[in-house]
């Protein structure tokens, strides 16, 4: 027991939850901008690895960090622009199209890496974000480890939480995202295009799931490696329907996994010898699940999530 | 600006010929990563049919590698039908290879036609309890089973990883996580001398049959048929939409855990971690270039499976990655998921919109 309060009082425990949670923020963010409007985007998975390869292929390069980023988004974008035309004018299966662009975009990352890096044998790193270690504040008890040693990726997911929230439920851009995602037809009749709403949620929504994938390669490591992102997308997509689609609770929730994959780390350190690591490293994945079940009976999906809308067609 | 018209049905050979279309698209836009790798495209794609098809070794490795596909394929198809969303065919392959591997190492001895069976069935039983999970959630619960089923590959990859460097560990396997071998009468027998090719396909290609006979002709398929058309319309019709539901993700469960029994009892002859290049995911692009139609899933699967080896024999040639292929059949799953939209509608490009009075 006092190994397990001295786990949860220590300021790596909170800085390292906080780590991990990032990428799920992006990804979380990034889902649920497209679920708004209506659009499940199973492309996730494949958008994280593009993002994460993209992003750091631009950095080895010699784009810069920042580069970087934007090319990630540029690339998460393009791969939800491809989402966005087959399931949103052209009315095709969001479930099929979404496992299509994952296999598409993985697939794409991983023969681009290969062939333009045909014969390393350790990937090559780069020079990734470092923590920001802002003067006086990094140096606060508790918090200042735990919130102001990250890097700067780690302030825009913060930042992009926030950004969302003003958006969807303070500006009428936001609002007529959130009824085309509950009732199509009723914006159509406003004048506005459901398509437009629509393909844009989805391309924005990418783009930001990208950024996850590049606070991999870019943050969270200094290098691409295949299959690093390991489920991290298909995670996101049972946080976002746990966080009811909302920014807020999309950050606690990513928040709460990411203080329990911190936990069950050093709790490993405890009591590895007598557990197999697997069990540890199946946590993630079972406690997704979890916390699908744990909200299915009241989660309140978008209405018209997964219904392609045909204009003039009720 | 172009119009959808809705289409009524559609003869079979429209439906094979729009579907060999989009194949050879994917194939066409493979030519664009041909490129950007510096290949000579022809000679890439003459490297890559010799390959598949070039000698009576490629042709039977070719059919080695369809014979998963076909059953992970099959999953899929039958799932999707009832519009029940099973990904997880790659973690109920990995459950079935386990279970055939515990059973086939040594629980039971007997005669082949003893353990052979109970291997085969272990198998499929294992698979088909995995897809219960998912299937009961989203029953009971209202679980989506999309996310539950792609979770649950990665668990129980996990778990087989653990079971691999655990109990089931091979005490004569140098250290290396893998399972004993299977016991000589517990192995599929090999089809031809001298070849890999084994008995899984013929056991793939009886389910094959067996899947069509079953949504053609039984009870069961036409209420799969229904739950898949309009559950609720299904559910007022007095069809048993849960049952439905269960007895599809028990089979298609099986019918992935079937493609690990013959991996691991066919090809392998012992488990790894590394048993499956990713066969549950290609088997939804297998399926989907089938239309869903079990027979339409042999051919499919015989062409993705010959992108496979194919590009595996190129690459070795040519030194080009071997990711190329998975980029193939990456985009012949888009393919022919756009090409689909050819069946379902009739599309017009209108110029004014005077056009649309005329056509009424």
């Amino acid at each position: 027991m006092i190994e397990i309060l001295d786990i949860l009082v220590s300021e790596n425990f909170w800085a390292a939850s906080l780590r991990i949670a990032t990428p799920l923020i992006f990804g979380v963010i990034g889902a649920l901008i497209c679920e708004r409007a209506g659009v499940l985007n199973l492309g996730i998975e494949g958008i994280f690895t593009a993002g994460a390869m993209a992003g750091w292929m631009a950095v080895w390069l010699g784009a810069g960090l920042w580069g970087g980023v934007l090319v990630a988004a540029l690339a998460g974008g393009l791969f939800g622009l491809l989402h966005a035309i087959l399931t949103v004018p052209l009315g095709l299966s969001q479930h099929v199209s979404g496992i299509g662009v994952t296999l598409f975009a993985t697939s794409l990352s991983y023969f681009i890496y290969r062939t333009a890096l045909p014969d390393v044998s350790s990937p090559p790193r780069i020079e990734a974000f470092q923590p920001l270690d802002i003067p006086i504040l990094s140096d606060l008890p508790f918090i200042g480890p735990a919130l102001f040693q990250q890097t700067s990726l780690t302030f825009l997911a913060l930042i992009l939480v926030l950004a969302t929230g003003y958006v969807l439920y303070r500006t009428p851009l936001g609002l007529a995202i959130q009824a085309v995602g509950d009732n199509p037809s009723a914006v159509e009749s406003q004048g506005l295009s459901v398509y437009g709403l629509r393909m844009g949620a989805v391309v924005v929504g990418s783009s930001i799931m990208a950024l996850g994938g590049a606070f991999l390669t870019m943050s969270a490591f200094d290098a691409f490696f295949f299959g690093m992102v390991n489920g991290r997308g298909w995670i996101c997509i049972a946080l976002t329907v746990f966080a009811s689609w909302r920014p807020g609770k999309a950050l606690i929730g990513a928040l709460l996994f990411g203080a329990f994959d911190a936990f069950q780390v050093r709790l490993q350190t405890e009591v590895g010898s007598f557990i197999p690591g697997q069990v540890f490293l199946m946590m993630p994945y079972i406690l997704s699940i979890i916390a699908l079940i744990v909200v299915a009976r009241k989660a309140d999906y978008p209405r018209a999530l997964l219904v392609p809308y045909f204009r003039g067609q009720r | 600006m172009i119009r959808f018209e809705p289409r009524g049905p559609v003869a079979v050979s429209k439906v094979i010929s729009v579907t060999v279309a989009a194949a050879v698209a994917a194939l066409v836009l493979a030519a664009v990563p041909m490129l950007f790798a510096g290949l000579s495209v022809f000679e890439a794609y003459g490297l890559m049919i010799k390959g598949a098809f070039g000698s009576a070794f490629a042709f039977t490795e070719m059919l080695t590698r369809a014979t998963p596909l076909i059953l992970t394929g099959l999953a899929a198809a039958v799932a999707f039908r009832a519009k029940l969303w099973n990904i997880g065919a790659e973690g109920q392959l990995y459950a079935g290879a386990l279970a055939a591997v515990a059973v086939g190492t040594g629980l039971i001895s007997g005669p082949s036609f003893v353990l052979i069976p109970a291997v085969v069935l272990a198998g499929a039983l294992a698979g088909g309890l995995v897809m219960l999970g998912p299937t009961l959630l989203k029953t009971r619960l209202g679980v989506d089973e999309v996310v539950t089923t792609l979770l649950l590959n990665f668990v129980i990859l996990l778990f087989v990883q653990m079971m691999l460097e655990g109990p089931m560990k091979d005490p004569m396997g140098m250290g290396w996580p893998q399972s004993e071998p299977i016991l000589d009468e517990a192995a599929l027998p090999k089809l031809m001398d001298r070849m890999r090719i084994h008995w899984g396909l013929i056991i793939a290609l009886i389910s094959a049959l067996g899947v069509y006979f079953l949504l053609k002709r039984t009870v069961w398929g036409f209420e799969i048929r229904a739950v898949g058309e309009n559950a609720s319309a299904a559910r007022h019709a007095g069809i048993p939409v849960t049952a439905t539901f269960i007895r599809v993700g028990l089979l298609s469960g099986a019918l992935a855990g079937l493609a690990g029994v013959g991996e691991v009892a066919g090809l392998k002859g012992y488990l790894t971690a590394d048993l499956s290049p990713g066969f549950g995911y290609s088997g939804i692009v297998v399926a989907m270039l089938a239309g869903l139609s079990p027979i339409g899933v042999v051919f499919a699967a015989l062409f993705i499976a010959s992108i496979f080896v194919g590009a595996d024999s190129m690459s070795r040639a040519t030194g080009v990655s071997n990711y190329l292929a998975d980029l193939i059949v990456a985009m012949a799953l888009l393919c022919v998921l756009v090409s689909g939209l050819f069946l379902k509608f009739k599309i017009r490009f209108v110029g004014a919109p005077h056009a649309k009075e005329a056509s009424k």
